[in-house]
């Protein structure tokens, strides 16, 4: 019953954006001032899809196994939690969430976006409408989530276990905020194109979409590291995977849009960097999601592999692209640019050299992440573009990117000196003696790490002075750039003093080393709802006489029939003790592995620090420079 | 004129990359090792399933066809591929060599008197590092073999196409 | 000029990064740049599947009889192919894949320079 509501509700949705667009033209001529039945129309749509999801979600929870997508990705002996959360976590449940938030920025867009142009709002409405019938089309047609079978199987083929976790869980809708919520700002771009709108005042007003649609995809993809370090039990959280890659492309383009439209709400400068980043940033996530969904990459979480859905989206991706271009070319006018005229030393060059850093960083990653389908069609040859490609590739680079993130807001727009900026000098040998220091005192003697450390702790000065001096003033701009410098410097003294045993241990043996020894006490078995689990007890003790219980877990899931390795994970301010173990084959023996991992939270909070920046930043009533 | 120019490149770029993007989709995602490589077969010393030290260069030597079968008892596309290693038995043109792979000796015993045994020679891969030699990976995998070369590999179980394929070369 | 400095400091650096690879590693730091066949998006060193635990040893006795990391990952691509390697070559087939982005931050770069050249003149 739900999945027949849901099913109609969908259609009904596709329908009313026949009215819209409709509306939406006639309204283009007839009157000054914006039909409200389009404003109706639009919301009916965003209820109707909602509607649809709702019928989704009882489907999963009553266990609806007449409903194909339920039946293929659920079970009744599930939690209601992961029973809920698996409704979108499947492809055709996450497209419906796609359609969700399409509608419902839409919606937002043309409630909030009173005072401005009615020409702008409309053609806001009606390129976004393109995006939402394409997706309502590829929904309905190739991926519905509500499929009827009949005869109705009794049980559910279950939700793959590592699915079924809370960050799993709230990952994707933050996600798709952020993702999907760059169509609005796509579909504004190409608005304000159209009606010559490319002003200080459409900066104004799409700043704050911009703002939130970053935020979310920061926290978004921040949640899906969270997911894998918590959960995947190899102890890292970010591995370059094309599927990785595909979220964190957007997120640079989008941070770029987002410095240039600070500078553009005040400055006549950088418009078209705005208009091409804008109609990057989608183009990115539109691409991202046929790379993911279509079945053209290898990776641990690409969704359905099908070529039949990879085409629709590939040529619906390349449809927008091409309509990006062409009114790009024919619309977009740089005849009314006032001359840049700034100097070299100022803040406009440093956000030029921003966008020329930021626009690396994204080409590596594209680069990286489609090289090998490239390749394999002109040569047949497959490759892999791993972590060291991109590491080699981007580190070198992120150390005069910091060094200009520290220096570039302090100077003064249109042109500056280097008078009272002595402190950055000494600020500079203070980073530098310091990290000297650790990276001596650990013996690990290698510069790059140090002059990388040199960097990071530059900013991190930097940031943490103009705390003390400006205070409110840029406070926004001044969390999210220290976050940001405390990220930096989180992941490499991670990764410099990180830990590591790998041993294969009988119950009741013990790992000696020089700074602990793990006594593998016993296991226990006990039975959950849909899983055995064999828990592990592993006493670790330290050279300073203190010890940790560390319960890592095997669970035995009877549908799908998994096995997976739960990691326990001890966390503090200063470090995580990170421990899994692994069933052998043929042997009586568990392969544990024991990580010593520091800094590890400070990495999730530098990330919380630098969205919050940018919520500071929706937030905030004026702007300051 | 240099304004008209730089759309038209700019929309022939996208269009080369969704030809390409195009033809991708045909392609598997999954990798799977070329198996056209004719090399020598690899220099290997085991135990053999009677106990013996077995040195590859004494079992290769022959002028005959040789098809080397990567097997363990637990693996359970082997179960499926037996019988037709098992028909390959009866040709006498060829032999079979087994190589138990990671595997426990009871159980492999037990595997080959339940579903019979069709290899003239058996040797154990106890940590499964000489299959590596191989440039194998997993279970099931087999080599043809003929003057010290491998002439033909099959990656996963041999089927029906795969048996008249080696009765065909051998003949 | 302060972009002429950048460039060069960090073209330096990058070279040296490559000097580090001559430096001994562990069979850890080998394990983790190669691909597991079988759980293809996993690394051998985090993998569990048997092809990579018989790998880890394989690299185990190579590295015990002397075999530096580049032959053991020449080994390897010989039996595997370059797949399994998750550091890309540098041959005819990887040039663009190094230097395209490379290539595109010079000439990013050359265009902001060149904006301040023709202001000045």
């Amino acid at each position: 019953m739900a999945s027949l509501i849901g099913s109609y509700s969908l259609g009904f949705g596709l329908f009313f954006s026949v009215f819209i667009i409709f509306f939406s033209i006639r309204n283009l001529r007839n009157s000054e001032v914006l039909d409200k039945k389009i404003v109706s129309f639009t919301i009916i749509q965003f209820f109707f899809v909602i509607i649809s999801f709702l019928g989704l979600i009882l489907s999963f929870i009553n266990s609806d196994f007449s409903n194909e997508t339920v039946f293929n990705h659920s079970h009744t002996t599930k939690p209601l939690f992961y029973k809920i959360s698996g409704t979108w976590g499947n492809h055709e449940g996450s497209l419906l969430l796609w359609l969700l938030v399409l509608t419902l920025f839409i919606s937002i867009f043309l409630v909030k976006s009173n005072q401005q142009p009615k020409k702008y709002r409309i053609f806001t409405l009606l390129f976004q409408q393109i995006i939402i019938v394409g997706f309502f089309i590829f929904l309905i047609k190739t991926s519905s989530p509500f499929n009827y079978i009949f005869p109705t199987p009794s049980e559910g083929l279950g939700l793959n276990p590592i699915l079924q976790d809370p960050a799993l869980a709230i990952h994707p809708p933050i996600l798709y905020l952020g993702y999907v919520g760059s169509s609005i700002i796509f579909s504004s771009a190409l608005a304000a194109m159209v009606t010559s709108y490319v002003t200080k005042e459409w900066a104004k007003h799409i700043k704050r979409w911009v703002l939130a649609s970053w935020f979310f995809l920061t926290l978004g993809i921040m949640l899906g590291s969270i997911w894998a370090y918590y959960e995947l039990g190899w102890g890292g959280f970010w591995f370059w995977d094309p599927v990785e890659n595909v979220s964190l492309m957007p997120w640079f383009a989008l941070t770029t849009l987002l410095h240039c439209i600070l500078v553009l709400e005040k400055k006549k400068i950088l418009r078209s960097w705005a208009m091409i980043l804008s109609i990057a940033t989608f183009a990115l996530s539109m691409s991202g999601t046929f790379l993911v969904r279509s079945g053209i990459l290898n990776s641990v979480h690409t969704f359905a592999n099908d070529p039949e859905r990879g085409l629709f989206i590939l040529i619906f991706l390349f449809t927008l692209i091409f309509l990006s271009i062409f009114i790009f070319i024919f619309f977009y006018s740089e005849k009314d640019k006032i001359e840049n005229s700034f100097f070299w030393l100022s803040k406009e060059t440093s956000i030029l050299v921003n966008n020329w850093f930021m626009m690396y960083f994204l080409s590596v990653v594209l680069i990286g992440t489609i090289y090998p389908i490239f390749l394999e069609v002109i040569t047949a040859n497959k490759i892999s573009v791993g972590p060291p490609f991109y590491n080699k590739l981007i580190l070198p680079f992120l150390i005069p990117f910091l060094f200009v993130m520290a220096i570039g807001p302090q100077l003064n727009w249109v042109k500056s000196d280097f008078k009272d900026k002595f402190y950055m000098i000494i600020f500079l040998i203070i980073s530098f003696l310091l990290s000297a220091l650790i990276i001596k005192e650990f013996n690990i003697s290698f510069l790059i790490n140090t002059i990388l450390v040199t960097s990071a702790f530059f900013l991190f000065f930097c940031t943490l002075r103009e705390f003390f001096i400006k205070r409110f003033k840029n406070l926004s701009q001044n969390i999210a750039h220290f976050g940001f410098s405390l990220l930096i410097l989180s992941i490499l003294f991670n990764n410099i003093f990180s830990n590591e045993v790998i041993t294969n241990l009988k119950i009741g043996e013990t790992f000696k080393s020089e700074k602990f020894t793990i006594n593998f006490e016993n296991i226990e078995q006990a039975d959950e709802k849909n899983f055995k689990a064999i828990t592990g007890k592993f006493n670790v003790k330290y050279l300073d006489g203190s010890s940790d219980i560390l319960n890592p877990e095997l669970r035995i899931y009877n549908q799908p029939n998994i096995i997976t390795s739960e990691a326990d994970i001890k966390t503090n301010l200063f470090t995580d003790k990170f421990i899994t173990m692994n069933y052998i084959q043929n042997q009586e023996y568990f392969n544990v592995r024991y990580q010593v991992k520091p800094f590890m939270i400070w990495i999730w909070i530098s990330v919380i620090l630098i969205s919050f920046g940018g919520f500071l930043s929706f937030f905030k009533k004026k702007y300051e420079i | 004129m240099k304004s008209k120019v730089f759309p038209l490149v700019l929309i022939l770029f996208f269009f080369i990359i969704f030809v390409i993007f195009f033809k991708g989709l045909k392609n598997s995602n999954i990798y799977t090792p070329k198996t056209n490589l004719e090399i020598k077969v690899p220099s290997f010393e085991l135990k053999s399933f009677e106990n013996n030290n077995i040195i590859s260069e004494t079992i290769f030597k022959d002028d005959e066809y040789y098809l080397m079968n990567i097997w363990a008892s637990w693996c359970i596309p082997c179960r499926e591929e037996h019988e037709f290693l098992m028909e390959l038995k009866k040709n006498q043109k060829i032999k079979l060599i087994g190589f138990n792979y990671k595997d426990n000796f009871k159980n492999a015993k037990s595997f080959l008197k339940d579903l019979g045994n069709p290899y003239d020679i058996i040797v154990i891969d106890e940590d499964g590092t000489s299959s590596i030699d191989w440039g194998a990976y997993g279970v099931p995998e087999s080599f043809l073999i003929y003057q010290n070369n491998i002439i033909k590999r099959f990656i996963g179980p041999i089927n029906n196409d795969d048996l008249l394929g080696i009765q065909k070369i051998i003949k | 000029m302060k972009f002429v400095h950048i460039f060069i400091i960090t073209s330096i650096l990058f070279s040296l990064n490559s000097l580090k690879a001559d430096d001994v590693k562990t069979e850890n730091e080998i394990a983790k740049n190669l691909r597991c066949l079988i759980c293809q998006g996993q690394s051998v060193y985090d993998s569990d599947s048997e092809f990579a635990i018989s790998l880890k040893l394989v690299i185990k006795n190579k590295i015990q009889q002397g075999m530096s990391e580049e032959q053991i990952y020449s080994f390897l691509k010989i039996k595997y192919g370059e797949w399994i390697l998750y550091e890309p070559e540098f041959n005819k087939n990887t040039y663009f894949l190094w230097l395209l982005p490379i290539l595109m931050f010079i000439v990013g770069g050359a265009i902001i320079f060149k904006l301040f050249i023709i202001r000045k003149n």
